[in-house]
């Protein structure tokens, strides 16, 4: 479903260039739920936004991706736009303040000519638990969560393949959290999506995502299977320390701890 | 059968519709300005111009443009409340009917600048690079015109009257609306919602107009009125000039401009229209700032 | 680190917290109840919970419109209820010192680290510049920063998160306060950065047998970091333990809250999601 071969992200130029996604490759199936895992200026986010075409102005892109068999251009069809939907980690900061939720959610309908947008934005409600009361309030009057559920509705809208999610719920609470993971596996079941899941949180990963891959300084230090992380059994220093790391506060093994790069 | 008064469907938990809850918003907003009573104060005096310059023929017992030279530079009396200036007419006709002129002044200017402005602006905040780099040094150039000199270049290419005033005024006050313009859309830019948009496969024209433009309005609309003042001032200024309005149109500016001489005797045929001008800007700037209390409450109080 | 049995460095009892807003009263902290004493203790809740607002309030740094109530809030003899300007300036700092999340908002941006350390030492302590300066790379050094001559001409925009945080450590620790206040001073922190900053922190308390409040949304980490826990909610403490007795907590919300983490080693089951109870905030909630 998605191949991405010898991503390379660089921004800025010269003396300032800074390299932030160095030569990943990687491989989703279609259904499969993959998790990018990293500490922050690892280059997670930036492999992500690479491949919904984000970074056009801002990053000089090198490498192949192909995503259901079209090879990505400079440009994304409008195909692509349709299959492909992100979710963003702020809740607040991914929904336009002046817009309200109804807006929010044609706009995918309208920009593809979709029929039926009004029938399109009840149902996407309904399907991530908000009822229609919802429809035209602002996002200032609807809390965290809510807003981040609206954010995976407007993802929905167009009847999408791939979902890429962004830190969809570091910044919510534990327990919202829990509503919101439970959410995105049940559409991920129903409708036989593909994740592509980037965070910084182990235990998300652990519990949404297959294989993952884990990322530092721009490159991928290992990809591995869901269970070898259950089972605790990295292979790479730095994926064990980090392991470590999340599994809260151990005095002597943070004596233990490297600086990596 | 509850009754639904407007009150009721204005502070409804839940809005039923996208007028409801845009109709909802602006009173959220209006609740908050009222809490200001000097913005009160200048919204009751614009809405007080508006109002005077809807009912001169009403409020008024002549047009202002007739001469009656035996009742030359009358003090104010009970017939003539503000007195006659120097060829006779009634000076508080005049004002009523100068009212008028005032807000067709102020109105040409909004509609021509506020798009200009915004275009120009938005469009270099948002793409950046050489086209940013362009539209800024463009505006720039025109940042540095000095309005009386464009004015009186314009007269002299044009000829004399109030609409190449006023293009005068438009063309020398867009640029700080396309900088502020430009700010926001700079700001906006990297936001999220933005990028959703952009992953949604929205057009650029669509952000610009659907996402940026929204965002932009509450700054430009109270620099606008902010700036109203020194707008009239300028207009007066240049009928001041005689660039303006031209005689016999009762344009406040121009009213002090032929009055000044008169000031030691008769004071009040400068002095009165001198005190309307003093009037509406201060109106405007008072609803300038209580706009901005209101949208952008971090910088006031 | 277990609790000995002198007196309690603080006590704070029945403290309320509220705000009148013009959508109505807002009680932010209803009724809580607590005593520190030479140990570390969590205070973990949501957002809203109030835990924040609990520790400004014991400094007195209740933002404008905020009332202040309790029945006894007491640090070292001191009331701090009813203390003076003077007395509570003497007290934050010397007596109780704070650390805040972000240390991009908390260190003043155009003073160089050296300068703001010095500072925050010479406000409490009538020294020549000499002495302050010889402390601060102390602290510096004492924070784990390798070169503390090179950090003390920075600024605080040249140094990492992790690195700032330490600063921030350093700043609070000079005074030689009782009490640190600590409110998610490792939230913006990569997660191994997180814990080499906590290390610093955990060594410094017990060597100084100071007394630590740490208030955090991440149980996990609360829980294998600190002695003691306060769980809030909705202005109002729902359970106290200890650490080691997280696990076996009684009351629903602590449950919920446990129950609805990922957890590394689960499965992908579907997460159990907390209901909440309005009756937990009808009582004082309070289970020991």
């Amino acid at each position: 479903m998605i191949d991405i071969r010898g991503l390379n992200a660089v921004f800025g130029h010269g003396k300032h260039a800074f390299h932030a996604v160095r030569d990943v490759s990687l491989t989703v199936d279609r259904g499969q739920s993959v998790g990018l895992v990293g500490e922050s200026g690892s280059g997670k986010t930036t492999v992500l936004r690479a491949l919904a075409g984000l970074l056009d102005r801002v990053a000089r892109v090198d490498g192949e991706m192909i995503v259901a068999g079209e090879t990505l251009l400079q440009h994304r069809s409008r195909e692509f736009r349709r299959r492909v939907q992100m979710v963003f980690q702020d809740p607040f900061g991914s929904l336009h303040p002046r817009h309200t939720v109804d807006t929010i959610l044609s706009e995918p309908a309208r920009v593809h000519r979709l029929d039926r947008i009004e029938q399109r934005v009840v149902n996407a409600l309904e399907e991530v638990g908000l009822d229609a009361s919802f429809r035209f309030r602002y996002p200032h009057q609807i809390s965290g969560g809510q807003r981040q559920r609206v954010s995976v509705a407007r993802a929905l809208i167009t009847d999408p393949e791939i979902i890429l999610l962004d830190e969809p719920t570091s910044a919510l609470d534990v327990s919202v959290q829990a509503e919101v993971l439970n959410l995105l596996m049940r559409l991920r079941h129903e409708h036989g999506l593909t994740y592509v899941l980037v965070s910084h949180n182990l235990s998300v990963i652990a519990h949404m995502c297959e294989t993952l891959s884990v990322m530092q300084n721009g490159s991928i230090v290992e990809t591995m299977n869901v269970q070898q992380l259950r089972d605790h059994n990295p292979t790479m220093p730095y994926t064990k320390q980090l392991m470590t790391a999340s599994l809260g506060y151990d005095r002597a093994a943070i004596d233990a701890f490297e600086e990596f790069g | 059968m509850t009754e639904i008064t407007l009150r009721s469907w204005l502070l409804a938990e839940i809005p039923g519709s996208r007028l409801q809850a845009r109709c909802q918003w602006a009173f959220i907003n209006w609740l908050a300005f009222k809490r200001n009573p000097v913005a009160l104060i200048g919204l009751l005096i614009i809405l007080g111009l508006v109002a005077v310059a809807a009912l001169a023929p009403w409020i008024t017992t002549s047009n202002g443009l007739e001469l009656h030279l035996s009742e030359r530079l009358q003090p104010p009396s009970s017939e003539h409340w503000f007195g006659t200036d120097e060829l006779g007419r009634d000076i508080y006709d005049r004002i009523i009917w100068g009212s008028r002129i005032t807000l067709y002044i102020v109105a040409l200017v909004s509609i021509i600048v506020v798009p200009i402005g915004l275009v120009i602006g938005i469009v270099a905040g948002y793409m950046g690079g050489w086209v940013d780099t362009c539209l800024m040094r463009l505006t720039d150039i025109f940042l540095a015109f000095p309005r009386l000199i464009l004015a009186m270049a314009l007269v002299a290419t044009l000829g004399r009257g109030l609409e190449n005033a006023v293009l005068a005024i438009a063309l020398t006050t867009w640029s700080p609306f396309a900088r502020i313009a430009r700010a926001e859309a700079l700001t906006i830019r990297n936001s999220e919602f933005i990028l959703a948009a952009r992953v949604q496969g929205v057009s650029t024209i669509g952000i610009l107009f659907r996402h940026v433009t929204p965002l932009c309005m509450s700054s430009v609309t109270v620099r606008l009125t902010l700036d109203m003042a020194g707008i009239i001032l300028t207009a007066a200024g240049l009928g001041f000039l005689g660039l303006g309005a031209q005689p016999p149109t009762p344009e406040w500016g121009a009213m002090i401009s032929l009055g000044r001489q008169y000031l030691i005797d008769q004071w009040w045929v400068p002095t009165v229209p001198g005190i309307a001008i003093l009037v509406v800007s201060l109106g405007f700037n008072l609803l300038g700032d209580g706009l901005r209390d209101v949208f952008d409450p971090k910088s006031g109080s | 680190m277990v609790q000995t049995l002198e007196t309690p460095l603080l006590s704070v009892e029945d403290l309320h917290v509220t705000y009148d807003t013009p959508t109505g009263l807002v009680r932010a902290v209803s009724g809580v109840s607590f005593e520190l004493g030479r140990e570390k203790l969590g205070i973990v809740g949501e957002s809203g919970s109030g835990k924040s607002q609990t520790g400004r309030a014991i400094l007195g740094l209740t933002a404008a419109g905020g009332e202040v109530r309790a029945r006894r809030m007491e640090f070292e003899g001191t009331d701090l209820l009813t203390a003076d300007q003077p007395t509570m300036r003497r007290v934050r700092g010397a007596g109780i010192s704070m650390i805040m999340q972000d240390p991009k908002y908390s260190l003043n941006p155009v003073m160089t680290v050296g300068a703001q350390i010095e500072e925050a030492f010479l406000i409490h302590s009538k020294s020549s510049k000499r002495v302050a300066h010889e402390r601060t790379l102390e602290m510096l050094r004492a924070v784990k920063i390798r070169e503390p001559q090179r950090v003390y001409k920075a600024y605080p925009h040249e140094v990492s998160g992790g690195m700032g945080q330490r600063i921030m450590i350093a700043m609070m620790m000079i005074p030689e306060p009782n009490i640190i206040i600590a409110d998610e001073p490792t939230s913006a922190l990569d997660v191994t950065v997180q814990l080499q900053v906590l290390a610093v922190l955990d060594d410094m308390i017990a060597e100084r047998r100071m007394g630590l409040i740490f208030i955090s949304h991440d149980l996990n980490l609360i829980a294998s970091f600190c002695d003691r826990i306060l769980i809030m909610y909705g202005g109002k403490i729902m359970e106290q333990c200890t650490a080691d007795n997280l696990h076996q907590a009684q009351h629903p919300y602590t449950r919920g809250l446990l129950n609805c983490l990922p957890r590394l080693d689960g499965g992908q089951s579907e997460l159990s999601v907390l209901k909440r109870d309005p009756a937990w905030l009808e009582t004082t909630g309070m289970a020991e």
